[in-house]
């Protein structure tokens, strides 16, 4: 069972619908038609591009050049972390953290994945490993900068009530531990809520591609599975390591909340 | 337990202010006043080694920078002025207190069942002062303890903090603006003019 070539001409029906949607919020002065076009013409530049890249790729598949893909999927997530914070660690710290628990989650799990449960040969056969690092990565990224913002604005919000408990004696710990329950909380959220409406509410995007693809649903169905479990796997310990890290360096050797570590929200 | 140990400031520097150097005996109250801005509340945060600052501060032989800092403000416990409540109610705070504490100061046993969120400023402020002592602290650094109570309940207080500050031999370091309740409970009394505390009365 083959998949049905598309053709360009057939893509271009699809956008001349955008532009008609385009026109209409434009008529209905909702301000958004530009923004609708732009984010329309980048996704088939970006793409465009990732599907060259993905050819050549695919075709040398040597291990060198996967693992320079990978790096750079890599650390475009960690500058898209650090962007999505309101409030973020001066210094460089923001995007280290972000990348590192990235790096420390996204990786091990996939390399995990790969050679443990899927096993490729080889291992990193680019067909596999870059799909699954890259949705794993985009994952990760928004439970990541999901947490650290949460983290970071509310320790700036709640500076008073976090120094009278170090007043009190309590270790750093301690006095921000509700704050990282809370923010663990809401980079995990997503991907929890993910999994609790898979196959009801929505049919997740990989799986439908697969079966669109000639797969047989069960199968399609075995790899969604693994790969949800996956996404969190990395979603999870990247949440841990971020928040772990990122209240650490919001308190100094002596234990003193210093929050001029932060900087000031851009107006 | 008497806590007998001194609280002594060496050379102590933080924000405008000019070093302090002074040394409070166990059991004696020192009053600070000066203008709004004048750095009381970060000198009182600088003992209590929530700001970084020079100079040194000892708690008897103990010195601060040589306790990790949780350990420290547990020892040299500051009491803000405005207190913080992190639980929804009174009895999270207060797993220590005394009861007879509670009571000197207005409150029945059942104020533990009581919703912070329905705290008046002066309930707040009696109960931060319960919850600090109730820590086992070995000085206290208080900022305008009794600033949100109407006369009667600051004498009140002023008395119960008095009699605990002898009984448990604590130094204390006390915020004050009142002059009355500064000749009531003040051992010695420092100002700070421009700058440097310079001891009030010592002329007079």
């Amino acid at each position: 069972m083959g998949v049905i070539a598309l053709a360009w001409w057939q893509l271009a029906l699809a956008a001349l619908m955008v532009v008609a949607l385009a026109g209409c919020t434009m008529v209905a002065r909702l301000g958004m038609g530009r923004s609708l076009l732009i984010a329309a013409a980048r996704t088939v530049i970006q793409l465009g591009l990732v599907g060259l890249v993905l050819e050549a790729l695919f075709s040398a598949a040597r291990f060198h050049w996967v693992v320079l893909m990978a790096m750079g999927m890599l650390l475009i997530a960690g500058r898209e972390v650090m962007a999505r914070q309101t409030r973020r660690l001066r210094g460089g710290w923001a995007f280290g953290i972000g990348t590192v628990a990235m790096f420390l989650s996204s990786f091990t799990v996939t390399v995990l994945t790969l050679t443990v449960i899927i096993g490729p040969e080889p291992w990193y056969q680019p067909q596999y490993a870059i799909p699954l690092l890259g949705m794993m990565l985009g994952n990760t990224m928004t439970g990541v900068a999901l947490a650290l913002d949460r983290l970071t604005d509310t320790a700036w919000r709640q500076r008073a009530v976090i120094e009278n408990r170090l007043m009190l004696g309590q270790r750093w710990q301690e006095a921000i531990g509700d704050i990282r329950r809370e923010a663990m909380r809401s980079g995990m959220m997503p991907m929890i809520n993910a999994m609790a409406a898979a196959g009801v509410v929505s049919l997740p995007g990989m799986m439908t591609g697969q079966i669109l693809a000639g797969s047989p649903p069960a199968l399609a169905v075995k790899y969604q599975i693994l790969v949800m479990f996956t996404i969190t796997l990395g979603t999870g310990f990247g949440t841990l390591a971020a928040v772990a890290a990122g209240s650490r360096r919001l308190f100094d050797g002596r234990e003193r909340l210093r929050l001029e570590r932060l900087s000031a929200p851009r107006a | 337990m008497t806590a007998t140990d001194a609280l002594s400031l060496k050379r102590l520097a933080v924000g405008e202010l000019a070093e302090v150097s002074l040394t409070i005996a166990p059991g004696e109250v020192h009053c600070l006043s000066g203008p709004s801005g004048s750095g009381k509340s970060r000198l009182l945060r600088a003992v209590a080694d929530l700001e970084p600052h020079d100079g040194e501060a000892w708690l008897g032989e103990t010195a601060q920078s040589s306790l990790a800092g949780h350990a420290w403000r547990a020892r040299v416990m500051l009491v803000p002025a405005e207190s913080q409540w992190w639980g929804d109610t009174v009895g999270e705070h207060l797993a220590d207190a005394r009861l007879d504490d509670l009571e000197t100061l207005g409150f029945a046993a059942e104020v533990r069942d009581w919703q912070v969120a329905r705290l008046s400023s002066g309930e707040k402020q009696r109960l931060a002062l319960v919850r600090a002592l109730s820590r086992e602290p070995s000085a206290l650094l208080l900022d305008e303890p009794t600033a949100n109570l109407d006369d009667a309940t600051a004498r009140r207080v002023e008395a119960w903090l008095g009699a605990r500050i002898r009984e448990r031999g604590w130094p204390v370091i006390w915020v004050a603006h009142d002059p009355a309740q500064i000749d009531r409970v003040a051992d010695r009394h420092w100002r700070i003019v421009e700058g440097r505390l310079e001891e009030a009365g010592a002329w007079a």
